[in-house]
C-alpha cells in the first residue's frame, strides 16, 4: 500500500505561506469561527443542562429518564442526525441574514440544524455529571447547612453546587471537547464555517497545494491542538473554581491539607 | 415502513457490502484496543510512574477528534486516504485510550486483603492476576467496554465525510439526493448495532461473573 497524497512536506510548505493563515479563507479566520461557535453552543447547552441537572440532583426527579436518554443518545451517529435535520429543517428556514463575519448570508438554514445537533450532543454529559455531582453531596453537609439556618437556595448555592463543582466542571469539559471535535463533522453542512470547512472542502481537489490535503492536515492538527489547549484550560480553571476544601489542595499560607474527598473524582 | 423495505431490497448489494465493512470496523478495533489496554492497564496499576505517563498519553489521544485521525493516519501508515484501515486504527486508538484508564482503575480497586489472601494460598503474581484480579475487575472493565463499543459504532459513520465506504454512506447519499429513506435506515442500522454490542457485552459479563448472580436481588 502506498499513500496517494501529497505528504507531510506539503504541510510544511502550506504552513510557511502567510496567505494560508490570513484573509477570510485563512486558517486564523476559520479558527476564530470555530472558537466562536464552540463558545455559543457550549453556553446554550450549559444554560439548559446545568440548571436542569441541579434541579434533578436536588429533587431526585427525572434521573432515570435522563440517564436512559443520555445513554441512548450516545448510540446515535452525529453525522446521521445532522443530515436528517438538514434534509428536514433547512427547506423551512428562509432567513438569508448573515451574522457579521461569522455566518455568511444564506448560511442560517444550515447553521441552525448543525448547532442544534451539537447542542443535543453537548447536553447529556453536562446533565448527567451535574445531577450525579449534586446527588453525591454528603447529606450531612446539606443538613448541617440547613441546621445553621440557610434557606434552600443558600444550601444549593453555597453547599451543594460548590461540592458538586468537580463533576460539573468535568461535564462542561467533556461537552466542550465534544463540540470542538463535532464541529468538524458539522462542516458537512454547506456554508457552515469553522476549521471543519477546510477539511470538508479540501477533498474537492486533494492535490491542491493551498486548499487540498495540506489544508485538511493543517486544519485537522489545529483542531487537535485546540482540543488539547481547551483540556488544559479546564484543568487550570479547576484550580480556581473548585474550593480547596473539596479538591483537597493545600491552602496556601496555612500549611494544612484539607481533608481528602475521594468520592468526588471525575467520572 | 414499506419505503424502508423497498429501499433495502433495491439496494441490498451495496448495503450488504457497507454493512460487512461496518461490522468489521465495530468489532476488530474493540478487540485490538482491549488486547492492548489490558497489559498497559496492568502496568499502570502496578507502577506509579507508568500510571501517570500512560494516563496522560491516553487522555491526550482521546482528545484528538476522529476526523483528524482519519486524515493524519494515511500519512503515518502509508495507507490510501479512502482505506478503511485508517478508520480501524483510529477506533483502536480510542478504545485503547478509554480502556487504559478503566482497567487501571478497576485493577487498583481490587481489595488488598483479597490479593494478600491469594498470595497466602500460594498464587504467583501471574496466577493472582488471572484468577483473582481480572475476574474481580471484570464488571468495571465491561462497563468501560460498553461505552467504548457504543461510541465506536457512532464514530464509524464520520468516515463518510472523507468518503470511506461503510453504512454511513447512507447518510451522505440521503443528503445528496435529499431523500429521507436512506438517512432513517442508516440511523436504525447504527443504533441497533450499538444496542446489540451493549447487550452482548452485558450478557457476556453475566456469564463470566456467575458469582454476582447470588448477590443480585
Amino acid at each position: 500500500m502506498s499513500s496517494d497524497l501529497p505528504g507531510f512536506a506539503s504541510l510544511g510548505r502550506w504552513l510557511n505561506d502567510p496567505d494560508n493563515w490570513l484573509g477570510s479563507g485563512g486558517l486564523l479566520a476559520h479558527l476564530r469561527e470555530h472558537l466562536a461557535f464552540t463558545v455559543v453552543i457550549v453556553l446554550v447547552a450549559a444554560l439548559i443542562a446545568i440548571p436542569a441537572g441541579i434541579w434533578m440532583g436536588h429533587t431526585g426527579k427525572g434521573i432515570l429518564l435522563a440517564g436512559g436518554f443520555a445513554n441512548a443518545l450516545r448510540a446515535v451517529p452525529a453525522l446521521g442526525l445532522l443530515i436528517l435535520l438538514i434534509v428536514e429543517l433547512s427547506p423551512h428556514i428562509h432567513s438569508r441574514t448573515g451574522v457579521g463575519n461569522l455566518l455568511a448570508p444564506g448560511a442560517l438554514p444550515y447553521f441552525i440544524p448543525a448547532a442544534l445537533v451539537l447542542v443535543i450532543l453537548a447536553v447529556p454529559p453536562m446533565l448527567t455529571n451535574t445531577y450525579a455531582g449534586i446527588q453525591a453531596v454528603d447529606p450531612r453537609a446539606a443538613d448541617a447547612a440547613r441546621g445553621a439556618g440557610m434557606s434552600p437556595l443558600q444550601v444549593a448555592l453555597r453547599v451543594e453546587i460548590p461540592c458538586a463543582m468537580p463533576l460539573i466542571l468535568a461535564g462542561l469539559r467533556s461537552a466542550t471537547l465534544q463540540v470542538i471535535a463535532s464541529l468538524t463533522v458539522a462542516a458537512y453542512a454547506p456554508l457552515v464555517g469553522g476549521l471543519g470547512r477546510l477539511i470538508v472542502d479540501g477533498q474537492q481537489n486533494l492535490i491542491d497545494p493551498s486548499l487540498g490535503y495540506p489544508a485538511m492536515l493543517g486544519a485537522g492538527i489545529t483542531v487537535a491542538v485546540l482540543a488539547l489547549v481547551a483540556d488544559g484550560a479546564f484543568a487550570l480553571a479547576g484550580r480556581y473554581v473548585i474550593s480547596p476544601g473539596v479538591s483537597g489542595r493545600r491552602i496556601r499560607g496555612r500549611g494544612t491539607a484539607a481533608p481528602q474527598q475521594s468520592t468526588l473524582t471525575e467520572s | 415502513m414499506t419505503a424502508l423495505w423497498d429501499y433495502l431490497r433495491d439496494n441490498h448489494a451495496e448495503i450488504q457490502s457497507w454493512a460487512v465493512t461496518t461490522l468489521w470496523l465495530s468489532l476488530l478495533p474493540l478487540l485490538a484496543g482491549l488486547a492492548l489496554a489490558l497489559p498497559a492497564g496492568w502496568l499502570a496499576a502496578r507502577h506509579a510512574w507508568t500510571r501517570d505517563t500512560l494516563l496522560a498519553l491516553s487522555g491526550a489521544l482521546y482528545t484528538i477528534p476522529s476526523l483528524v485521525l482519519f486524515l493524519v493516519l494515511p500519512e503515518l501508515l502509508g495507507t490510501r486516504i479512502l482505506s478503511a484501515v485508517n478508520v480501524g486504527v483510529a477506533l483502536t486508538i480510542y478504545v485503547f485510550a478509554l480502556l487504559v484508564r478503566t482497567i487501571t482503575d478497576a485493577l487498583t480497586a481490587v481489595p488488598s486483603e483479597l490479593l494478600a489472601a491469594a498470595t497466602a494460598i500460594g498464587h504467583s503474581n501471574l496466577q493472582r492476576l488471572w484468577a483473582v484480579q481480572l475476574p474481580v475487575a471484570t464488571p468495571v472493565i465491561a462497563a468501560g467496554l460498553r461505552v467504548a463499543a457504543v461510541s465506536n459504532v457512532s464514530l464509524i459513520s464520520v468516515a463518510s465525510i472523507i468518503g470511506v465506504s461503510q453504512l454511513g454512506q447512507l447518510f451522505t447519499l440521503g443528503e445528496s439526493t435529499e431523500t429521507l429513506t436512506p438517512i432513517v435506515l442508516g440511523l436504525i442500522f447504527f443504533v441497533v448495532l450499538a444496542f446489540l454490542y451493549d447487550g452482548a457485552i452485558l450478557a457476556l459479563t453475566r456469564v463470566l461473573t456467575p458469582w454476582r448472580k447470588a448477590a443480585r436481588p
